[in-house]
């Protein structure tokens, strides 16, 4: 409470940072455990002294389980940036047309989408495999960025529109008394005051593909898996000893940790605009 | 006016693409799942380009809900069902307590906040693998304890085949009706208070009459099943709840923390100035006022635990009995054992429980955004 004295401890002073020290315990666990791991011999690997720290820090984990990884990250990082910058260039004129050229059932239209956003994926994973398939584009990267491209839509829109609500109608109309049209108001107008919006949208979109599992393992062929699926079949095998998929846990982790103890301010944006109504 | 138009039209064009995109890739793809689920389409020629499909209605649905071999898919609709009440109770209830901590304004605000979020950036499959380290049986939690002079924990986190909880599936329609009943009597008394007459009429007295009904004519229903089928609350799925709840409680937080910022500090010294205390300022102010944020949290994760799926294969692999959820089964029936029509009508019925929470939420947006 902001009205309590900063001065003295009081029993609700050391209740409260007791549990948030607990929790905050509680929390890092798994990051401890994972790093502590990693760094280990894998000799030196048993449950009993799984909590302690090395002996001596042992890095060759990373480089070995980047070397087993190496083909599923380059496959994330081609589909993560030709995924955001479509779904992101296309949520950005959909936001504009939502938000500053609406037409009659566009509203309705806006919800139609947002529905998209929330239904579970498998119930579209029959049809997007067979439609794949029949395209061709069953098994490598095009197709799964085009499945992240469309039912990234409804959130890049959402964002955008909410986004673009913000900039006052009347900067719009007066550019249309002064002869501006649909596209020009766009160049001119909007798209220099939406970079925000753009890094928002952009760094949701990077987390959510980057961290998606269904699509990965339902879609593509073994040497076009993304990271997540290599990762599962990192740790999945019953031979590997477990410093491997520490490290590799913390090497698929690292690029989305980035961006969220940096850039974290968007990132929780992006985090409320997808739940909390504009 | 013709370039007005033209606009409009320019306007309607952007938008075009990305509606046919949705219409085909959500709404004709749903149509065509409901389709197949009521095809026959399976075994030996199903990854044929053009499979044989022959429709036979609702048996798949049927046969899901009281076939003799689909238990399995029973348990995981139970598990589903306890994984979507432990998670909102536990990733509500946690991330509610670290918002109010967080809201005394403790020194290093900062940290604490970023500690308490940043699982919610990692993926499910990251946070699986490690968690599954976590819960090794004879190592990680079970063995803290010995840290402080406690005996190791023997607990099997994800392979337990207790249960608690059991019920007879046989009677899966008497206990629907009680859990109806028991729903409208929780609702009824809970606006006893405002309206009593229309809580006694809408709400109590359909829930005492329905409840005395399923009691009394329990016997007279028919039984779902031919012979007797257990199902319950599995231990084993307890490890998944406590790593999903670590990874999502910090996102409840970051909700709520949004939500008590937005509240003026004019109401909270209003509040404080009429002898509320903190426990009461956060019972009847604050939590009260930010309903609509608990409604977004409460359809959000009750979404994810529906399709809860990378995280159960991280932590036990895909087909671990114990921990089993329909969207795992879902996968297994489909891309492992070619049963397209059964995964399809599995898609279906997670479709359909996520449809009830779903609907309603995006019409009541809708119509705000209609008013508004």
């Amino acid at each position: 409470m902001s009205t309590t004295q900063k001065s003295g401890i009081t029993p609700g002073s050391v209740l409260l940072y007791g549990s948030l020290f607990v929790l905050a315990l509680f929390f890092l666990m798994p990051a401890y455990m994972a790093i502590v791991t990693a760094l280990k011999d894998p000799a030196n690997i048993s449950l009993p002294t799984a909590w302690e720290l090395p002996e001596k820090f042992n890095w060759q984990s990373f480089p070995h389980a980047f070397e087993l990884l190496k083909s599923n990250i380059a496959s994330s990082l081609i589909l993560t940036v030709c995924a955001t910058a479509l779904s992101t260039v296309l949520g950005s004129l959909n936001g504009y047309v939502f938000s500053k050229w609406k037409f009659k059932g566009s509203e309705l239209v806006f919800t139609l989408f947002l529905f998209g956003m929330f239904i579970p994926y498998q119930v579209i994973l029959i049809p997007l495999f067979q439609t794949l398939r029949a395209m061709n584009l069953y098994g490598g990267l095009p197709g799964l960025i085009l499945a992240h491209v469309v039912y990234g839509l409804p959130i890049t829109s959402l964002i955008f529109r909410n986004f673009y609500s913000q900039i006052p109608t009347a900067l719009v109309e007066s550019a249309r008394l002064d002869g501006a049209g649909f596209f020009s108001i766009y160049t001119k107008i909007v798209f220099p005051l939406s970079i925000p919006g753009f890094v928002v949208t952009s760094l949701w979109q990077v987390t959510q593909i980057w961290n998606e599992f269904l699509w990965g393992i339902c879609l593509t062929r073994h040497e076009d898996n993304p990271i997540t699926v290599g990762l599962a079949q990192l740790a999945g095998g019953q031979a590997v000893s477990w410093n491997l998929p520490m490290a590799g846990s913390i090497m698929a982790a690292l690029p989305v940790l980035m961006i969220y103890i940096f850039l974290g301010r968007y990132f929780i944006r992006g985090l409320l605009a997808g739940s909390v109504k504009e | 006016m013709r370039e007005a138009s033209r606009d409009r039209l320019k306007a309607f064009l952007t938008l075009l693409p990305s509606i046919i995109l949705i219409a085909v890739f959500v709404y004709g793809f749903i149509g065509n799942t409901i389709w197949i689920s009521m095809t026959d389409w399976g075994g030996s020629g199903a990854l044929a380009f053009d499979p044989q499909k022959n429709f036979i209605g609702l048996d798949n649905y049927v046969d899901l809900f009281n076939g003799f071999l689909s238990a399995g898919f029973r348990q995981d609709l139970v598990n589903a069902v306890y994984y979507s009440l432990m998670l909102l109770a536990g990733a509500i209830g946690l991330g509610m307590f670290i918002a109010i901590l967080l809201d005394q304004k403790p020194k290093g605000e900062d940290v604490l906040r970023t500690i308490f979020l940043y699982p919610m950036s990692l993926s499910f499959i990251v946070s699986g693998t490690i968690w599954r380290w976590l819960l090794a049986p004879q190592g990680g939690v079970n063995v803290l304890p010995t840290y402080f002079g406690f005996d190791a924990l023997d607990f099997q986190w994800t392979s337990s085949t207790k249960a608690i909880l059991e019920f007879n599936w046989q009677n899966i329609l008497q206990i629907l009706i009680y859990i109806a009943a028991f729903i409208l009597i929780l609702v009824g008394l809970f606006l006893l208070k405002g309206d009593p007459q229309k809580a006694v009429k809408r709400w109590l007295g359909p829930g005492v009459v329905v409840g005395a009904f399923a009691w009394l004519g329990g016997s007279l229903l028919p039984q779902a099943l031919f012979m007797e089928e257990m199902h319950g609350f599995n231990l084993a799925t307890l490890g998944i709840i406590i790593a999903t709840v670590w990874q999502y409680a910090g996102y409840t937080m970051a909700l709520y923390l949004a939500g008590f910022n937005g509240i003026s500090q004019d109401l909270r010294d209003a509040a404080m100035l009429d002898g509320a205390s903190s426990t009461n300022y956060y019972r009847y102010v604050a939590i009260p006022m930010l309903k609509p944020i608990t409604i977004s949290a409460v359809i959000i994760l009750s979404h994810i635990s529906l399709k809860m799926f990378d995280i159960i294969f991280a932590m036990t692999g895909p087909d671990n009995a114990q921990t089993g959820h329909p969207a795992l089964n879902m996968y297994m029936t489909t891309f492992r054992a070619n049963d397209f029509a059964r995964g399809a009508a599995i898609a279906i019925v997670l479709f359909l429980v996520a449809g009830t929470f779903i609907v309603p939420y995006v019409i009541s947006q809708y119509k705000q955004r209609r008013k508004g």
